[in-house]
């Protein structure tokens, strides 16, 4: 938070923008075409893991579910990938169905024929199920490690849902999109997968403006209010459960948009996605990022993601003792996440522990070095 | 009861299994009425005011505010209607500045809608203004409120108590570790909210509570004791008895 106190140039401004979206544009040129697909998924992890960031480094909400309303929007991508390519098949229904016997479109498959509903499904489907979570959840007042607990339950619910129902959404395997078409496009295709690193692109940036507008001002003051003191928040007239279900529910919402991309990325979408540990991961993205500075969550959720594949490629096995590792690390060390530490003079005391920097001669008690005491 | 009361209560009692921390409690508030109440721990001071900002459901009894029951209706509800809390310890949030403290307590309507889609109204700056001039915080304004010193803590506190603009204002123990001279500044200023608002003052300061110059309740044992001035109580043998101490002989 301490950001805000530092003022940029305009002109610093304005060059970071122009090199950032000429970094992208350019992107698809200097990256070859597996890398830059990994990039393109990475990107979109940082759109859920910005949801993360609202609930819990703002409203302070552990969420060790988000992996439902990921898996959400991936699905009903997947659905509408499958339905709009199934011509050529048996009844004319996504090929999977005739595996087991399933002649009969399930009636929720239909509206995934309309684009429009697609489009609209794929954030709303899973910002309603995070509402409907939520807002049970919260009106019972249940919080902290109860409320962490709750989610991760719930997420084993919707795994093993999803798991089960071969003949519904085919279970286990997963919905593949590759090999569907997308506007008469192979969805796997090389054209299609740079449209989609930049529809991506533009997306987390969009989704980061958003998240930055809903903490700005008084509505991003009373969900901090929340996190650090409910009751009060409940004194002065707020109600905390519309505020926290409101948020909970732009998680989900981000979730989604951000499963869906992942899914066409990568190919496939499956319950997978709703495995336990890779929801306690999108945590530690924005722990390691830092938390309640959205920008440290997208950096956490690329920077880590992509030193998993770096590493994981040249040391099998290695990466879960590495990234276990980076959260101890954080917890311990850095407990406001490596942008957070940045933000908060860390990078100054540092260099001041070695003496490659002079200490700024004020007195303790003077506004300057205010921070110290209060961030949290 | 009357017209003129503004809050009733009405042998409330409450039981937290099988103890009773009130018991058949009554009072009443006229409306501009500074009332101070006193008691020995475990009298039932903070469960009084926890009953009456709904966060403890009496057992028994009813509690109206403005010719209106209250009991079951939940906080932020009742908080809208017009009572308005300041805790005993400094209650604030303190990774947000002096301002931004100030806003989320004179901001109405208190939906996310009106928070989220406007800007706070030029009226409720102006309040703002005023309210830190008051309480003299008008240089700490963009500082974070976890930075300031206990004294001025509790009277952000007290700021964003009168910002809510409440009917009825009760304040616990709102010079637990202030200096004298602050406490006095308080004592004041409570005053001067009186009148137009309804205070009720819990603590425990003697000098304090004299300073208020007001009716004092007596709580003992969960139910009220004795009511008068300050002469009454203090020469009141029960109260004598379980709370001032007998002087000694």
């Amino acid at each position: 938070m301490s950001l805000s106190k530092i003022k940029f140039d305009k002109k610093i401004v304005l060059s970071f923008w122009i090199i950032l979206i000429a970094l992208i544009i350019a992107a698809p040129t200097l990256l070859p075409v597996f890398r830059l697909n990994l990039l393109g998924r990475y990107l979109s992890l940082s759109i859920v893991a910005l949801g993360v960031d609202l609930i819990w480094g703002y409203t302070g909400l552990l969420s060790l579910g988000q992996g439902i309303f990921f898996a959400l929007g991936g699905y009903c991508a997947a659905m509408y990938l499958q339905i709009t390519s199934s011509s050529e098949f048996p009844n004319n229904i996504p090929e999977f169905f005739a595996l087991y016997g399933v002649e009969k479109l399930p009636f929720f498959w239909e509206p995934f024929r309309s684009p429009v509903f697609a489009f609209f499904a794929i954030w709303i489907i899973p910002a309603l199920v995070a509402g409907l979570i939520g807002f049970l959840v919260f009106r019972n007042r249940i919080k902290g490690v109860y409320f962490s607990i709750l989610t991760q339950a719930s997420l084993l619910v919707f795994f093993n849902f999803f798991n089960g129902q071969q003949k519904l959404i085919n279970g286990t395997n997963g919905l593949k999109t590759d090999v569907t078409q997308l506007f008469g496009q192979m969805v796997g295709s090389e054209s299609m997968q740079r449209i989609f690193f930049w529809i991506t692109a533009l997306l987390v940036i969009a989704a980061w403006f958003f998240a930055k507008w809903v903490v700005k001002g008084r509505f991003g003051n009373i969900l901090i209010g929340i996190r650090d003191d409910e009751p009060r928040v409940r004194f002065t007239g707020y109600n905390p459960v519309i505020f926290k279900t409101i948020v909970f529910s732009i998680a989900g919402g981000l979730a989604g948009i951000s499963g869906a991309l992942y899914t066409v990325q990568s190919g496939i979408v499956s319950p997978q996605f709703m495995t336990v540990p890779f929801s306690i991961e999108m945590v530690i993205w924005v722990a390691v990022g830092g938390r309640g500075t959205l920008l440290g969550a997208i950096l956490g959720a690329v920077f880590i993601n992509y030193a998993k594949s770096l590493v994981s490629e040249a040391l099998p096995a290695s990466w879960m003792f590495i990234q276990g590792g980076l959260f101890i690390l954080v917890v311990t060390a850095l407990p406001e996440g490596v942008l957070g530490w940045i933000q908060g003079d860390g990078p100054r005391n540092l260099l001041q522990r070695f003496g490659l920097k002079r200490k700024i001669e004020t007195y303790p008690s003077l506004e300057v070095n205010n921070k110290e005491g209060n961030n949290e | 009861m009357n017209n003129k009361d503004l809050l009733n209560l009405i042998n409330i009692t409450v039981s937290f299994e099988g103890f009773l921390a009130l018991n058949k409690l009554n009072l009443n508030l006229k409306k501009g009425e500074l009332r101070a109440v006193i008691g020995p721990n475990g009298a039932g001071k903070t469960t009084f005011l926890d009953v009456i900002t709904g966060k403890v459901k009496p057992t028994n009894g009813e509690v109206i505010f403005k010719g209106k029951s209250i009991v079951g209706r939940k906080e932020h509800k009742i908080a809208r209607l017009g009572v308005g809390r300041k805790f005993q310890s400094p209650r604030i949030f303190e990774n947000l500045t002096v301002k931004e403290n100030l806003e989320i307590s004179v901001t109405t309507p208190k939906s996310p809608l009106n928070l989220i889609s406007k800007n706070i109204k030029d009226e409720q700056l102006n309040e703002i203004d005023r309210l830190m001039k008051i309480v003299n915080l008008a240089q700490k304004v963009d500082s974070k409120a976890g930075s300031l010193s206990h004294g001025q803590k509790q009277w952000l506190e007290i700021a964003m108590l009168v910002g809510q603009k409440p009917d009825l204002m009760l304040v616990d123990e709102p010079v637990a570790g202030l200096t004298d001279e602050e406490t006095d500044l308080t004592a004041d200023l409570l005053k001067s909210l009186s009148g137009e608002n309804t205070v009720v003052v819990i603590d425990h300061d003697m000098e304090f509570i004299r300073r208020l110059d007001s009716n004092v309740s007596v709580l003992n044992q969960g139910t009220v004791l004795c009511e008068g001035t300050m002469e009454t109580i203090q020469k009141d043998k029960k109260v004598i008895d379980v709370y001032l101490g007998r002087p000694e002989d």
